[in-house]
């Protein structure tokens, strides 16, 4: 059995599993439910100013549902806690009490000005948590507030805050980040700067669910009225993966840890985020769709996945594909690849043949000697995948690579050795005679 | 030892076990079983099922929009290619037909509920009475249609909407045909035949006059020298003879007659059953009045059929549903004579095969079954009897009528549909594309 004991800024968690800071680490209650369902840690729900903020008392979530109502997309509306800071720090202290083999760290949002960072922080160390997170990234309410995404959006604003809480805290600090930005890497560039011992991503991104199709108004609202919320659920994954990507291999950021969040809802999720340099992942959504039960899935199929691999430890699995992520002009284009239909597994559904006929290359024939039929026309076909992304059936279409011989839609020989954007004859900037690759490679 | 009387009495059951037994066979799936089925559907290019069809419903495209939330339209979708949607989607085999041919079947035997989406996207229809087709600008013309089963209100409904009048001359006091008086009564619950008849009719200029029969109450010279067109969809009148001796006797009954009975009963209680039933025939009729004396209180119901279960008539669902229903299917058996057993019938019969130039042979010793009654179900076949000077200049085969592929008889001005023609199977859903393309042809033929 792979060990799945997770070390996090040397914060030990006995597993890499945190619930998120979000309405299921609300309350003494809730963490204590989620440990003993065996979660390896919990940010606690965001802490602030006294006197708390309020919430709506009405709809705070909405949901982007399958037919088999099935939610893909998750949307909040809800603040920071809405409980005296008091009553959070007494729980807080008695949780950590409770569950000492537990991460706990304290998430936290403030306003911009040094002394009240000065005056809170040390109020909160002192509960025995084991970290804080600074929450830099919620998108509704208090970013109107000047804080949350209205900080993670300026680096500036970033560094500042973090530098306040560096100087108070004496426990390791996490900058929290906000999606809600056209390029993740300067905002971890600037939370780094300002002293942080790691970030996590990504929070919710700005989100409107839908209108009422009766009312013609957007959904839900609050009395008629409604405000965008943030997104979350299965549906960010792709966004938050790549936005780990692009800081763990980034030279300047790719030494700071990263906690990963994003749509995790089974243990594929968090290998995801592991090997793409995630240290270790933090969960909301799916918990809120489905309990805290999901953990075990979580920690088993992880766990099962390790040994598969040979792997003792998740360590051993943090940032294996980061390597493999590089910029669409390194990519190699001698490289050729061709689907390929099987045909004991085609169903002839002819989703393969329509979409490449009406949006693509043609590359998919209907019929062969009158009978339907389906198969790939590699003079025809450039390799993109879209028949292997819309096929029904699991493993039907493969993508094989051509190695050797003329390449059928080009008519040119397959070359072996590599070539990219960089010195390629159309790209007026290409470099002469050049070797090529990624300038860190 | 004194032979038993036949023992016909009706009030087997009590009602609230009849009502139990002739509720819906397939309850109607709700939204979310709806929604959920519908996701199944693979939106297959040019699809199989869609192949399947005998009226060309496209499939995918109705169960796209029942994914959607799109109801109407899917309905639109479904009813704009056959009329009597809502009656298929209860009656049709689709387990040979869209449901056989659907790609799911290739690794999970399990095609989507095509009938059963069908039936979802239709009902809200013909329950709200909700108008989705007009008609066009008035033609002048005037057709008559002889028959309002499937085959005739498929016709004058889309000459309707093509802008001709239609006047449907029905045999029966009630339109429909064999949805109305045929079809098993689970499968067609609440009276849905006659919704779908009205549904068809509000369309508006089509008149219907009843208790009207061809060669009886009026002729084909009439309607052909009073009308610009005439489309005959008569179904097949007569029942086949089992050829055999006392046909006549007492207790011998043809099926679609009891099943005529059963349907238009206000109190299936009320019905006489017997406490022991035999069925002679292999087709949907044989099982329909099997499984339906079996659920009216029949203590023993057995099917006998002369050849395999792979030539019966019948789906395999079909048969099925008589063995779940606890109904005998003896194959390869044929009956030889029938006697009158103080009341009861006493049936001789023997084991068949097939010898080597594939015909059916006799074999072996006569053996005996008993029953209080028989009833014949071994098909029914144009009324030619009735119809002799009707039918004189129409070119028949096998006993029925020939058709071009535009459904055109070989008499001028005269098409032909539904069971009554070379080609004709059975089926609703095949009388009503024949009435959609005959229509269709007409409507050409009379701008022309």
């Amino acid at each position: 059995m792979a060990d799945l004991t997770s070390e996090f800024l040397g914060i030990s968690s006995p597993n890499p599993f945190w619930l998120a800071s979000a309405p299921p680490t609300d309350k003494a209650y809730n963490v204590n439910r989620a440990f003993e369902a065996g979660w390896g840690g919990a940010v606690w729900k965001t802490l602030g100013e006294d006197p708390p903020i309020v919430n709506v008392n009405g709809p705070r979530y909405s949901a982007l549902h399958s037919n088999d109502r099935r939610v893909i997309g998750f949307n909040n509306i809800e603040l920071i806690t809405d409980r005296p800071l008091q009553v959070n720090l007494d729980e807080i202290r008695q949780i950590k009490r409770d569950w000492p083999d537990r991460a706990l760290v304290v998430s936290v949002m403030l306003p911009m000005n040094e002394e009240t960072w000065a005056r809170y922080v040390p109020m909160i160390e002192d509960t025995g948590a084991d970290a804080f997170e600074l929450n830099f990234g919620c998108p509704h309410g208090m970013s109107e507030r000047g804080m949350g995404a209205a900080v993670g959006q300026v680096p500036e604003y970033i560094q500042m805050a973090t530098e306040w809480c560096k100087k108070a805290a004496t426990v390791p600090v996490i900058v929290k980040l906000t999606p809600n930005v056209t390029n993740i890497v300067p905002p971890a560039k600037a939370a780094q700067d300002g002293g942080a011992d790691a970030v996590s991503l990504i929070n919710t991104i700005n989100s409107i669910m839908r209108v009422n199709y009766d009312t013609l108004t957007m959904f839900p609202t609050t009395d008629g009225m409604g405000t965008h919320g943030g997104y979350c659920g299965e549906a960010v994954k792709p966004i938050a993966l790549n936005m780990v990507a692009e800081i763990a291999r980034n030279a300047e950021t790719s030494r700071l840890p990263i906690s990963g969040i994003g749509g995790v809802t089974n243990w594929r999720d968090a290998v995801d985020f592991l090997a793409l340099g995630a240290s270790n992942v933090q969960v909301c959504t799916a918990a809120m769709v489905y309990g805290f039960k999901i953990i075990d899935d979580l920690t088993d199929g992880l766990s099962t996945f390790l040994d598969d691999k040979g792997m003792r430890s998740v360590a051993e699995l943090v940032g294996k594909a980061v390597p493999s992520v590089t910029d669409w002009q390194y990519l190699n284009l001698n490289h050729v690849e061709k689907a390929h239909i099987d045909q004991d597994l085609c169903i002839e559904c002819g989703r393969c043949h329509i979409v490449c006929e009406d949006t693509s290359h043609q590359a998919i024939t209907n019929s062969l000697n009158g009978e339907r039929h389906f198969e790939v026309i590699d003079d025809e076909c450039v390799g993109c995948n879209l028949c292997v992304s819309v096929c029904p059936v699991d493993s039907c279409i493969t993508m094989q690579p051509v190695t050797e011989g003329i390449d059928a839609r080009t008519g040119k020989p397959i070359a072996t050795e590599k070539a990219n954007w960089t010195t390629h004859p159309n790209n007026p900037m290409r470099i002469a005679n050049g070797p090529s690759g990624p300038k860190d490679e | 030892m004194a032979k038993p009387a036949a023992d016909i009495r009706p009030n087997r059951l009590d009602k609230a076990e009849i009502d139990k037994n002739f509720a819906d066979l397939h309850p109607p799936l709700s939204r979310s079983e709806a929604l959920i089925e519908a996701d199944r559907c693979y939106f297959c290019f040019d699809a199989p099922c869609t192949t399947a069809c005998p009226t060309g419903i496209d499939i995918p495209g109705f169960i796209q929009k029942i994914r959607s939330d799109n109801v109407r339209g899917s309905a639109q979708t479904i009813l704009r290619e056959n009329i009597m949607g809502g009656m298929c989607a209860r009656v049709c085999p689709t387990e040979v037909l869209c449901e056989e041919a659907c790609v799911r079947n290739t690794h999970e035997d399990k095609p989507v509920e095509i009938g059963l989406l069908q039936r979802y996207a239709t009902d809200p229809i013909f329950k709200n009475g909700t108008q989705l087709f007009q008609r066009a600008e008035a033609s002048g013309k005037t057709v008559a249609v002889v028959g309002g089963g499937p085959a005739g209100l498929s016709c004058a409904h889309r000459l309707a909407m093509l802008g001709h009048q239609v006047k449907v001359f029905n045999r029966d006091s009630k339109p429909g045909g064999l949805n109305e008086y045929g079809i098993a009564a689970y499968k067609t619950v609440d009276d849905f035949a006659q919704h779908e008849v009205d549904y068809i009719l509000s369309i508006g200029a089509i008149e219907v006059r009843s208790n009207i029969e061809l060669g009886v109450d009026v002729t084909l010279a009439e309607l052909r020298d009073e009308y610009d067109a005439v489309f005959l969809g008569i179904g097949l009148g007569s029942v086949n003879e089992l050829g055999i001796e006392n046909e006549d006797l007492p207790g011998v009954e043809n099926a679609i007659d009891y099943i005529a009975d059963l349907r238009q009963a206000d109190d299936k209680s009320a019905l006489p059953v017997g406490k022991s039933v035999v069925v002679v025939g292999g087709g949907m009729t044989a099982i329909d009045i099997a499984v339906q004396s079996k659920r009216l209180g029949a203590e023993r119901v057995d099917i006998v059929y002369r050849r395999g279960p792979e030539q019966m008539g019948a789906s395999k669902f079909e048969q099925n549903l008589a063995q779940t229903n606890g109904v005998t299917i003896h194959h390869w058996v044929a009956p030889t004579g029938l006697r009158d057993d103080d009341g009861a019938i006493t049936i001789d019969v023997r084991k068949t095969e097939l010898d080597e130039n594939g015909r059916l042979k006799l074999i072996g010793e006569t053996a005996i079954m008993q029953a209080d009654i028989v009833f014949k179900a071994i098909g029914q076949r144009l009324a030619a009897d009735k119809l002799g000077a009707e039918l004189e200049g129409l070119k028949l085969e096998r006993g029925k009528i020939v058709v071009d592929e535009s459904q055109a008889t070989s008499i001028g001005g005269v098409w032909a549909g539904g069971d009554c023609v070379m080609g004709g199977d059975d089926l609703t859903v095949s009388a009503v594309q024949h009435g959609k393309i005959a229509a269709i042809a007409i409507d050409r033929h009379l701008r022309s």
